[in-house]
């Protein structure tokens, strides 16, 4: 009986042995040549575009592959994942009502929440702190999906995300209102408290 | 007597100057050349600004077009590599390890005092032979300094106190006698056809016609030459000394301007290597079918050696491109290939050679 180990050990015996090389394969010279060939054109090809470009010629075909990243960002689809924002509302205050959903489903625990009562008796509440730690976020994107307001979103195309420190990752509710605004190299702030005033402050502040 | 040592320090500076340049040069060339050979863009960032009284706006303007280039990558290798630690290791020897790479650049570098890199000038009734040292026996002394480079290479390696180093510098040294073996017998064919060891008369038997050029006569030769050659440099697809990803290298405890040293050795070798296969086989500073009356002695002398320099330029593009496109061998098909394969094959070029001489004489 021919079992099942028996045609796995004659497959292993087979991917072993190498099919014996002929004449012209083992004198690898027509092998070389093939090589240099296809380099060599990529080569002269990319030369020669690259000194088109330089004259202003068939900028429409590239000649490199290469995206200069801080001062080229590649296109992403609208659809990715990147950082994340909170919405505003038409005055510049925080869209989100507090209702702590996010926070429950963040898997990794990294949505901090203050929530505060709002004059109007139309919302709920709104957000007096909102921090969002990016050391932990695993950017699932829950927080997106569970809002029911569309309060935080994560459409922002930024990747360059970096830090001097684990602090540095913490983002506070006014780098997430307004990406952007905080630089690397600024101390970390947590937990900042805002009343509404100061929200329609910061949009005055920032007219986009 | 003053004149001709000041004649001689010239040749000398001249080709100290070009080859050099050429070596450092050819850090910039490895990068475009095997960025564009990948669809890449290659080193473009390093450029540095001068303040206004030193030209200031229109320097700087030129300075930020030579660093789009990539050209001032050299500048900032050699700066990276003068300010780093100059580390010895403890198990090391210090004298032979600071010896080695002053060892390998050195007998690379005075190898070129026998290539001829033109015709002879004619200046205020002076002959002067465009070659450093005038040898009946170039051929031999080229091949022997080649040898005793590696002595820098195994040196390093046994200097180092370190098990990686020590293997690279024997893998150095087992190759070298694999290559050099083939190397020099693949040039008996080529002594054999023209009949001399003057590289400056090999060139001048040669003539301008392509078709009496050496590689006409010695196919099998140049091509043994051409790879047992590009083994002598220690570059990719023979670089088992230097392997990095496998054993590093002799180079291993090296930092700073002394592995530098070694880096340039590979680069000078790689001209050294364009050179000789220029004189041997593609015609020296002949200008392809050009009657020697043309011009004036002076102008063809100067041509040709705009015609070496040429040839030379285009062999240092075809090692780089063979060096980018060929991965690694393997050690035990690099010692087949060495011993099995060239030896044998340089041994019937010499016969077929000989035979193939008798008959057209």
């Amino acid at each position: 009986m021919s079992t099942l180990s028996e045609e796995f050990l004659r497959r292993i015996r087979e991917a072993h042995t190498r099919r014996a090389l002929s004449w012209g394969e083992r004198i690898y010279l027509p092998a070389i040549a093939q090589g240099l060939w296809v380099t060599s054109v990529h080569f002269w090809r990319n030369l020669l575009l690259h000194l088109a470009h330089r004259l202003g010629l068939f900028r429409h075909i590239p000649a490199s592959v290469t995206i200069q990243y801080p001062d080229q960002q590649r296109q992403t689809s609208p659809r990715l994942r990147t950082r994340h924002r909170l919405m505003q509302r038409e005055d510049g205050t925080p869209r989100c009502v507090g209702c702590m959903l996010c926070e429950t489903v963040c898997p990794a625990k990294c949505i901090y929440i203050t929530p505060a009562e709002h004059p109007d008796p139309n919302i709920e509440k709104y957000a007096k702190s909102f921090d969002l730690d990016l050391g932990k976020c695993v950017y699932c994107g829950y927080c997106v999906e569970v809002c029911p307001e569309d309060a935080i979103r994560m459409d922002t195309q930024r990747h360059d995300i970096a830090a001097f420190s684990r602090d540095g990752m913490w983002l506070d509710i006014v780098e997430l209102l307004h990406p952007g605004s905080k630089h690397p190299t600024d101390p970390p702030k947590k937990f900042v408290q805002l009343a509404l005033e100061d929200f329609r402050q910061l949009k005055r502040e920032r007219p986009t | 007597m003053v004149t001709d040592l000041l004649i001689k320090l010239a040749l000398a500076g001249t080709v100290l100057f070009a080859v050099l340049n050429l070596a450092g040069i050819q850090t910039w060339v490895e990068r475009k050349q095997s960025a564009l050979m990948q669809d890449r863009v290659g080193a473009n960032r390093a450029y540095f600004t001068v303040p206004w009284w030193l030209g200031g706006a229109p320097v700087n303007w030129l300075l930020r077009k030579l660093g789009g280039l990539g050209l001032l990558h050299p500048l900032a290798d050699i700066l990276k590599l003068l300010t780093k630690e100059d580390f010895i290791p403890a198990t090391g020897n210090r004298v032979l390890h600071a010896i080695a790479p002053w060892l390998s650049v050195f007998f690379a570098l005075i190898a070129f005092a026998a290539i001829p890199f033109g015709d002879r000038l004619m200046v205020c009734g002076r002959t002067i032979e465009l070659q450093v040292a005038h040898l009946d026996a170039a051929l031999l002394y080229v091949l022997a300094l080649a040898s005793i480079g590696t002595y820098g290479v195994i040196l390093a390696g046994m200097a180092s106190g370190s098990n990686l180093a020590t293997l690279g510098g024997l893998r150095a040294a087992s190759q070298m006698l694999a290559y050099e073996i083939a190397l020099g017998v693949s040039l008996i064919g080529t002594i054999v056809w023209y009949g001399t060891l003057d590289l400056q008369q090999i060139i001048r038997l040669q003539g301008t016609s392509p078709l009496g050029w050496g590689f006409v006569a010695q196919p099998i030769g140049c091509l043994i030459f051409m790879t047992a050659a590009l083994a002598e440099t220690k570059r990719v697809p023979f670089d088992l000394p230097e392997g990095e990803p496998e054993i590093i290298g002799y180079f291993t405890e090296y930092s700073g301007m002394k592995f530098g040293l070694f880096f340039l050795t590979d680069f000078v070798e790689t001209v050294l290597v364009a050179s000789m296969t220029t004189v041997l086989f593609f015609g020296g500073w002949q200008v392809p079918w050009l009657p020697a009356d043309a011009f004036s002695l002076n102008v063809m002398a100067l041509l040709g050696v705009a015609a070496f320099t040429l040839k030379v330029a285009f062999f240092l593009w075809l090692f780089m491109a063979i060096r980018w496109t060929l991965p690694r061998f393997r050690y035990d098909q690099l010692m087949r290939l060495g011993w099995k394969v060239l030896f044998p094959l340089s041994i019937a070029n010499i016969g077929i050679t000989g035979i193939v001489r008798l008959v057209v004489r």
